[in-house]
């Protein structure tokens, strides 16, 4: 009885997966358009949340740099979305974005704390106010054009790079290169004694993050079909991972997921009926979050099932009610 | 010769609105360990509040003074004895506080951005007040200005003597340099900390109010505010008063420097100067 019942509990979280993963791939024989790109518009919010998720959770380094990877990826799709084929577009772009992050990985992963967060912010409104000067002065527009793609592809390509995303986290939590960064985040003094290349680490980890942040961007882009500094390099874009994990829970890797797919739903139903009210919300929820819920949604869950149980357990007569 | 006398001046003036919010921030983050990123967002409370008072109700912006500082500092008061007093209770560390207050208050900033977008919707709202030119040394400013930069330097130096010279202000300093210790002497800490972000958030209020004088002020205006105190903090010195005074004023010259050559680029020149700042010397210019 018992062994069925951890063999069921074994299978269950990859037959879900499974399912899951199925029913996204065949997502396009049946659902409508909208639903199609209202999905592809969840993934997305997946992918700069898993993305975000990769470097900060383990480190415990706030990152506000995504904006700026995700308007990199948007620019590479504008410039070369014409002439160059989609796929290698979007490889592009990811390793734009890399190239990006790992410059400024190694120049600022020394800094602690807060300096890093606000470093990085202050990093989107200066590529921003660096392209807008540089659009005004030397090529004397303001914004672009992106090539239009269908739909249908956007959300394929959007669904791939979240695939290789997951795999990519999965596989540097099982690693021992994914052991050395949980350790940099519990305490990075002890993990340089233990012979770990902290810089290097941390450097390799961000580069990693930003091409899928990048990536992101360059398919986003056709969608968006026209551009500008303001809307690539939007702050939202760095904001809503940082929000979409802390409220889903980072102890697990379902839980910044969780956390995106609420928060993007929420965010195409709500956003252009009530803006102030949504963004209001946004704000309440973060403070909530920060203030409540150490472990997000899935701690909370999880807190509310330890519950449930003890509360059965000193019930028994509830529990064989049916036997 | 008059075009670097303009800019010096001009430099002065914008130097004397930096000071004010920087030294704001110093307060908050110096010493009450709150990066508040919401900083600026007090900045537009204070400058529209004046503008209501004075478009539709006829109250004297400087006598808004009365009514911003207060309101501001009430406002910082509570948020920091609900808010911030939990989560510094809650966190095992400082670095976690630090980090944790830092996303708390990105929270407040879309809480009061949007509350205030609700009530005064986002246009662009300016008034004409003291719109006087008065000649000096050869160069013409807005009287408006001239008062800004008055009232700047006198809360300036009235906060200085107040931080050196009475028995509160050296319970803030010795809070700033070790809050355990200072607890220890008798010091209470919650309350000084309160105090702090409040007086903060006092600051960010009037300040809104000068530049509603100067400029149109909307409800979005409040980030870059918050950034440019960021940058002027972390170029005076982390947790110095004097630093962030200096700093402001510093930061003025260059800006209004750079704006002479291409006003496009003062943004981005602060966001080098900041990024050099934090590469070369990250103490700042007065820190320890």
């Amino acid at each position: 009885m018992s062994t069925i019942a951890v063999g069921l509990r074994k299978a269950w979280t990859p037959g879900l997966l499974l399912i899951i993963l199925v029913l996204l791939a065949t997502l396009s024989l049946y659902a409508s358009a909208y639903t199609l790109i209202l999905v592809a518009s969840i993934l997305m919010y997946i992918v700069l949340t898993m993305s975000w998720v990769i470097f900060s959770a383990p480190t415990g380094y706030i990152s506000m740099a995504p904006a700026a990877f995700f308007g990199v990826g948007i620019y590479t799709s504008a410039i070369l979305g014409m002439t160059v084929p989609l796929p290698l577009v979007i490889c592009i772009a990811g390793l734009a974005s890399s190239c990006l992050a790992l410059v400024v990985g190694a120049l600022t992963l020394r800094l602690k704390g807060p300096y890093f967060a606000i470093f990085t912010l202050g990093l989107v409104e200066l590529i921003k106010h660096l392209v807008l000067w540089y659009e005004a002065n030397v090529t004397g527009t303001r914004g672009r054009f992106v090539i239009v793609v269908d739909n249908t592809i956007i959300y394929y390509v959007m669904l791939a790079i979240l695939v290789v995303l997951l795999l990519t986290t999965y596989l540097i939590r099982r690693s021992k290169f994914g052991l050395a960064l949980q350790s940099i985040g519990q305490d990075e003094d002890a993990a340089a004694h233990c012979g770990i290349n902290v810089t290097l680490v941390k450097v390799v980890t961000f580069g990693i993050s930003a091409i899928f942040t990048g990536a992101a961007g360059a398919i986003w882009a056709t969608r968006l079909t026209y551009i500008d500094p303001y809307i690539a390099f939007d702050t939202q874009f760095s904001f809503m991972p940082v929000l979409m994990a802390i409220f889903g829970g980072m102890g697990q890797l379902y839980g910044p997921v969780l956390g995106a797919v609420v928060f993007a739903y929420m965010e195409e139903t709500l956003i252009t009926k009530f803006p102030y009210y949504y963004m209001l919300v946004f704000g309440i929820i973060l403070v909530v979050s920060v203030l409540y819920l150490p472990d997000g949604l899935v701690g909370l869950v999880q807190r509310l099932w330890q519950w449930t149980q003890k509360w059965r357990k000193r019930s028994p007569g509830g529990d064989h009610a049916n036997t | 010769m008059t075009i670097i006398l303009d800019v010096v001046i001009s430099g002065l003036l914008l130097g004397g609105l930096y000071a004010l919010i920087a030294m704001g921030l110093s307060l908050q983050y110096g010493v009450a360990r709150v990066l508040n990123i919401a900083h600026g967002e007090f900045i537009m409370l204070g400058g529209l509040t004046t503008w209501t008072l004075y478009t539709a109700l006829g109250i004297n912006p400087l006598i808004s003074l009365a009514v911003c500082g207060p309101m501001s500092f009430v406002l910082g008061f509570i948020i920091h004895r609900t808010l911030f007093k939990r989560l510094l209770a809650t966190s095992a560390s400082a670095g976690i506080f630090e980090s944790k207050s830092m996303l708390a208050s990105f929270g407040l900033l879309f809480i009061i951005q949007n509350v205030a977008s609700i009530i005064w919707e986002t246009d662009l709202r300016g008034y004409s007040y003291l719109a006087v030119p008065v000649r000096l040394v050869g160069t013409v400013f807005g009287l408006n200005r001239l008062v800004t930069l008055g009232c700047a330097l006198v809360i300036g130096v009235a906060f200085y003597l107040f931080i050196s010279y009475t028995r509160l202000g050296k319970a803030i300093r010795a809070a700033a340099q070790d809050p355990v210790t200072a607890g220890l002497m008798g010091v209470n800490i919650d309350n000084v900390l309160a105090l702090c972000f409040g007086f903060g958030a006092a600051m960010a209020g009037v300040a809104g109010m000068l530049i509603s004088m100067c400029y149109p002020v909307h409800v979005a205006m409040g980030f870059e505010y918050a950034i440019i105190a960021i940058i002027v903090v972390v170029l005076g010195g982390l947790g110095s008063i004097r630093g962030s005074f200096i700093g402001g004023f510093v930061l003025g010259i260059i800006g209004s420097v750079v704006t002479y050559i291409d006003a496009s680029l003062s943004l981005i020149a602060y966001y080098l100067i900041f990024i050099l700042l934090l590469l070369v010397r990250p103490k700042g210019i007065m820190g320890r």
